[in-house]
């Protein structure tokens, strides 16, 4: 999967949580879940989304390196290679 | 016959329209089935029936909005006992014939108590020998009738008074004034009233105008709580490094699509305490504080389009956590997507918001009515922590308490929050 495809991937999860999110609004460098209004209940189905899509395993000891939508990319892109 | 009707949806819902009937006559249906979709101003709900039965009649239909008690169809009931919500037994009157031979057969006394308490003899099944009508047959009649309040006023209750200007127009327009609802001083029918029953009915109320019923349906039970009970506020600081640390143990090792938040370890915690409160755990109605058997907690859910709903988690202290956690995702998923069950509306018993999602340190939330308590997480973060004259950093949150002090006292409410915060150090118990 390339860098297009598993960013298209990871908007669209994103969308099945905040069906209004605007990608042209989101800044990569930005805490992703202030942005978009994310509760745990909302990012817990996120990864989970993104689990069941790419069929990576995202620990929980790893949340901390996903707070913006450039680290969620790259630890997807990392996992996926 | 047992009479269906529109149950309550909560304070904030008053009325409802039908979108759809899933029964139709001469169906057997089950407690707990769903038989209709009626639109809120939250959400659409599956309405349930409360007994077992068979569907004699659909009473209203789709496209049709009714107020909250209105009888929506006429079922037979199996087990006519099961009195529930939403339904009201009554007894079915006898076949002419015999409605007249039981009138005949009335105890002296029967007939007198009867006059005294205002019920209609010829509708009273008779218990006693050949149907005879007894007094505890008066009264049990006076009771049913006590409970369907709504109904028989609207049914039975004295002539409404009608302005002359609405009469005349009523009859120009060829409307029936019994079926008009009338908005005047003491009931009284106007003009408009006329007019506005004349006008074409209203369809459901497109997703845009959900918006603004739902910010007025929140308005209205808002203002209500806030000017008929008389709050109390209290806050407890909860260290949480227990209850993290065990989370972090169980969670570790397990898919992500089978861990824990700790949002259902704070909603066990709650279930859990309130079982030496009862006084947090019931409604408020009639002047008097009726208390709940089982803890169904109310978990506040933000809609993203805007606006909250509170519907029932059940029975959170008698299930374990992995089961409240699947509960807990199905429930938020359909709140959001508008799809709730008429269960779900009308049982909470107590609130329980986590506005420390958001990021505030503390929520002073405002009771639901007819609940009497709600209970508000802060978020968790590190702070300074003094404790045996050393200092840490801890991780902490401010749990705190709106009470209805109708119902208790700060007391009470104090060892409340001492309670939860006690339990959420052994986090094991909470399971």
């Amino acid at each position: 999967m390339n860098e297009q495809e598993l960013r298209a991937t990871v908007i669209a999860t994103l969308k099945t949580i905040a069906p209004e999110v605007e990608e042209g609004d989101l800044r990569p460098d930005k805490p992703l879940r202030n942005q978009v209004d994310l509760d745990s209940m909302d990012w817990l189905n996120f990864l989970i989304g993104l689990h069941e899509k790419l069929k990576v395993d995202i620990p929980e000891t790893d949340y901390a390196k996903l707070v913006t939508l450039g680290d969620v990319l790259a630890y997807l892109q990392s996992k996926t290679k | 016959m047992i009479e269906f009707k529109l149950p309550s949806l909560g304070a904030d819902m008053d009325q409802g329209t039908l979108l759809e009937w899933k029964v139709s006559p001469g169906d057997t249906v089950r407690k707990g089935q769903v038989v209709a979709v009626v639109d809120t101003s939250k959400a659409a709900v599956d309405v349930e029936i409360w007994v077992d039965g068979v569907v004699r009649e659909l009473l209203v239909h789709p496209g049709e909005t009714v107020p909250t008690g209105a009888v929506l169809a006429t079922f037979d009931g199996v087990g006519e006992t099961l009195l529930a919500p939403g339904a009201t037994v009554r007894p079915a009157p006898p076949p002419p014939v015999a409605r007249i031979s039981a009138a005949h057969r009335i105890s002296p006394a029967a007939r007198k108590h009867a006059e005294e308490l205002g019920v209609d003899i010829g509708h009273i099944a008779g218990s006693g020998p050949d149907g005879g009508v007894t007094v505890e047959d008066v009264e049990r009649a006076a009771l049913a009738a006590r409970a369907a309040p709504a109904a028989t006023a609207a049914e039975a209750g004295p002539r409404r008074p009608v302005t002359p200007a609405a009469r005349k127009r009523a009859r120009e327009l060829g409307i029936d004034i019994e079926t008009v609802t009338a908005s005047g001083p003491g009931g009284a029918m106007l003009l408009e009233d006329v007019e506005r029953a004349a006008a074409p009915a209203t369809p459901a109320a497109p997703a845009k105008d959900r918006q603004s019923e739902m910010r007025r349906a929140i308005a209205a039970a808002m203002s209500r709580s806030k000017r008929e009970i008389p709050h109390y506020y209290l806050a407890e600081t909860v260290p949480m490094k227990s209850a993290l640390d065990w989370l972090t143990t169980i969670n570790t090792g397990r898919p992500v699509t089978e861990r824990l938040l700790m949002a259902v370890v704070q909603l066990k915690a709650v279930a859990l305490a309130l079982k030496k409160f009862p006084e947090m755990n019931g409604f408020y109605r009639d002047n008097t504080f009726q208390p709940a058997a089982a803890a169904h907690l109310g978990v506040a859910i933000s809609l993203r389009q805007g606006g909250l709903i509170a519907p029932a988690l059940h029975d959170v202290g008698e299930k374990p956590l992995e089961q409240l956690m699947r509960e807990l995702a199905d429930l938020v998923k359909r709140a959001r997507a508008g799809s709730l069950r008429s269960s779900e509306l009308s049982d909470p018993t107590i609130t329980v918001t986590n506005l420390g999602e958001q990021g505030v340190a503390a929520v002073y939330g405002v009771i639901y009515p007819p609940q009497v308590a709600l209970v508000g997480f802060g978020r968790i973060a590190e702070q300074p922590w003094a404790e045996k004259g050393a200092l840490s950093v801890m991780p902490a949150m401010t749990a705190s308490l709106a009470a209805d002090h109708r119902v208790s006292d700060g007391h009470r409410g104090a060892l409340f929050l001492a309670e939860l915060r006690e339990l959420l150090q052994q986090p094991e118990i909470l399971k």
